[in-house]
């Protein structure tokens, strides 16, 4: 039986981001006649609901208001509640982002029921709606489902495919009037990394480094590679404490947990903690001069060698490579 | 300055994973305080240090997470309290909500310090929850916190982008990694921390009826990923090795 589910898109810096069509697709996957109301936040949102209609949505919902400018959480979750409370959907689902990961709890607080935090997939077994997530950073995984009241789920980027593009796609725009009071939360300012253009979560490529780069510098050599194959910088906890790179960087079972359809992982070890938080990528290679690397074990090719000499040729090779295609 | 930080204990980051019959083995397991809350236990004794008050640590769990307790104690935390949960059914984030509300519903607070995510279960949603029940304002990811007067100067991770942010006390801040460098308990940490107050409370001290904390969701199945076969090692000269590399990544995984 169809019924009806809110995904809430969301778009930074002027873009949408993909996981937001990955929760259309997901909803899709558990029924495919399920209606998907999707749910633009904003102060002006323009014309973002025609590509939310080409990736699957069937309506498109517009919340405006100007304190929905900057996203805060209480000006948000009033904005959701209202939401949920006019549409009385099955279920909610957005990114597990940043804004994923503030705002759905708090509201899931608001409705008094549970949340599925960060699932890689969802199935339906009999009447239950039963998502898989990544417990231990990936290490292992539990099926979870919700027992009582609406079900609230993120999605990790990555990892369930988006529907295919469809421009001509359409459906019905609606609009809703919400109230927004007592704000708590002031900001500031927003300082953007302009180091690199790639988030590191939704990255389809990773380059990640370790203690094998041994200095700062050395870690730019990572960006060259990174640049030619439009992929997203990571490191190993060993250079982010020996500061060759910020912490934002991390990857591991501290910091980030990734899912990119290749990650190379460029002097490093593969200390457990670090392979927690990037194991379930696709395609593993791994570069290091150790050939007893623990990173070799989990690798999908390998090549046993002096990095600096190992990374230019590649950085020249794959150059060459994608210009020609 | 009254100041509490919530902290799990959890299993060592270096541990690998076992399952047997659907749990999670944790004999013989090495556990420690969930790495982004001993930031959080870090950030609450500087605060304290800086603007006075009283540091609480605060966790829910089982009489184990004493050792843990003790730890933020020999740190240089004032007191701390274990909420018992055994008694509840499927237990989840929900239940861990309904606890720590009834139990600040007694206190008095001005902050709430707690780690961004806890590396085992990793959903991150209690720092919301609890903050959405207490009617207090939440700011999550903390990577630098600065207090003036009533005011919360938050400088907090965005996936990258640094957004900073002003808030009133009394506020619930997550803490996210680069905080700052959690301190090791010194030895007379150590032997005072073993006299310091640690109070045990259960449902029943906290008035909480057994049936209004069960879980709002249910784990069906517990399972561990398939392992990963050792792939090629490439051979031959540098040059033959990366043109054989670049070669698979495009014809044979496609990822180019």
């Amino acid at each position: 039986m169809s019924k009806k589910w809110i995904v809430v898109g969301e778009i930074r810096d002027g873009e949408f981001r993909h996981v937001s069509f990955e929760a259309i697709a997901a909803v899709k996957s558990i029924d495919s006649n399920n209606e998907v109301v999707g749910v633009l936040l904003g102060e002006n949102i323009s014309d973002f609901d025609k590509t939310m209609f080409a990736y699957g949505a069937d309506r498109v919902l517009k919340v405006e208001h100007p304190d929905l400018q900057q996203y805060t959480p209480d000006a948000y979750s009033q904005a959701l509640m209202q939401v949920i409370e006019s549409e009385e959907p099955e279920g909610v689902l957005m990114g597990h982002t940043s804004i994923g990961r503030d705002l759905l709890p708090k509201v899931a607080s608001k409705c008094g029921t549970g949340l599925v935090s960060d699932f890689v997939s969802v199935e339906v077994v009999g009447e239950e709606t039963i998502f898989t997530r990544p417990i231990y950073s990936g290490k292992a995984f539990e099926k979870k489902a919700i027992t009582d009241g609406k079900i609230f789920a993120t999605l990790r980027p990555n990892n369930i495919s988006a529907l295919e593009k469809d421009e001509s796609r359409d459906g019905d725009v609606s609009t809703l009037d919400v109230n927004i009071k007592d704000l708590r939360t002031t900001i500031k300012e927003v300082v953007k990394n302009t180091t690199s253009g790639v988030d590191l979560s939704e990255a389809k490529t990773i380059v990640s480094g370790g203690r094998g780069l041994k200095s700062a510098e050395n870690f730019q050599l990572l960006d060259d590679l990174a640049e030619v194959l439009g992929a997203a910088v990571g490191a190993s906890r060993g250079a982010c404490d020996a500061e060759y790179c910020d912490y934002a960087l991390q990857i591991g079972q501290t910091g980030k947990v990734v899912t990119p359809d290749l990650y190379i992982a460029v002097g490093l070890s593969g200390a457990i903690q670090h392979v927690a938080g990037m194991s379930n990528s696709k395609v593993i290679v791994a570069i290091n001069k150790d050939p007893e690397a623990e990173i070799f074990k989990i690798a999908d090719y390998g090549i046993v060698g002096d990095l600096f000499e190992v990374i230019p040729i590649l950085t020249e090779a794959l150059r060459q490579e994608l210009v020609q295609s | 300055m009254n100041i509490y930080v919530l902290l799990k204990r959890t299993f060592d980051t270096e541990e690998k994973i076992e399952i047997e019959n659907g749990e999670i083995i944790d004999d013989g397991a090495e556990f420690i305080i969930n790495p982004y809350d001993e930031y959080a236990v870090e950030e609450a004794i500087q605060i304290r240090d800086e603007h006075g008050g009283e540091v609480s640590v605060v966790t829910v769990g089982d009489e184990e997470a004493e050792k843990q307790l003790r730890t933020a104690l020999a740190m240089g935390a004032d007191q701390a309290y274990l909420i018992e949960d055994e008694d509840i059914e499927n237990g989840d984030e929900y239940s861990t909500q309904e606890l720590l509300k009834a139990f600040f519903a007694e206190k008095e607070y001005d902050l709430i310090l707690g780690g961004n995510v806890a590396v085992d279960g990793g959903s991150g949603q209690i720092g919301p929850r609890l903050a959405d029940q207490l009617d207090i304002v939440h700011v999550t990811s903390a990577v630098d916190i600065t207090l003036e007067g009533n005011e919360a100067k938050v400088e907090r991770d965005v996936e990258g982008d640094q957004e900073i942010i002003s808030v009133s006390l009394p506020a619930l801040i997550t803490a996210q990694q680069g905080l700052n460098e959690p301190r090791y308990p010194s030895l007379p940490g150590i032997m005072k921390a073993k006299k310091k107050p640690l109070e045990t409370l259960d449902l029943d001290d906290l008035d909480v009826d057994e049936e209004d904390a069960e879980g709002k969701t249910k784990t069906v199945e517990r399972f561990l990923p398939p392992e990963k076969q050792a792939g090629r090692i490439l051979e031959g000269e540098v040059e033959g090795q990366v043109q054989e590399l670049v070669r698979l990544l495009k014809t044979d995984a496609k990822v180019l």
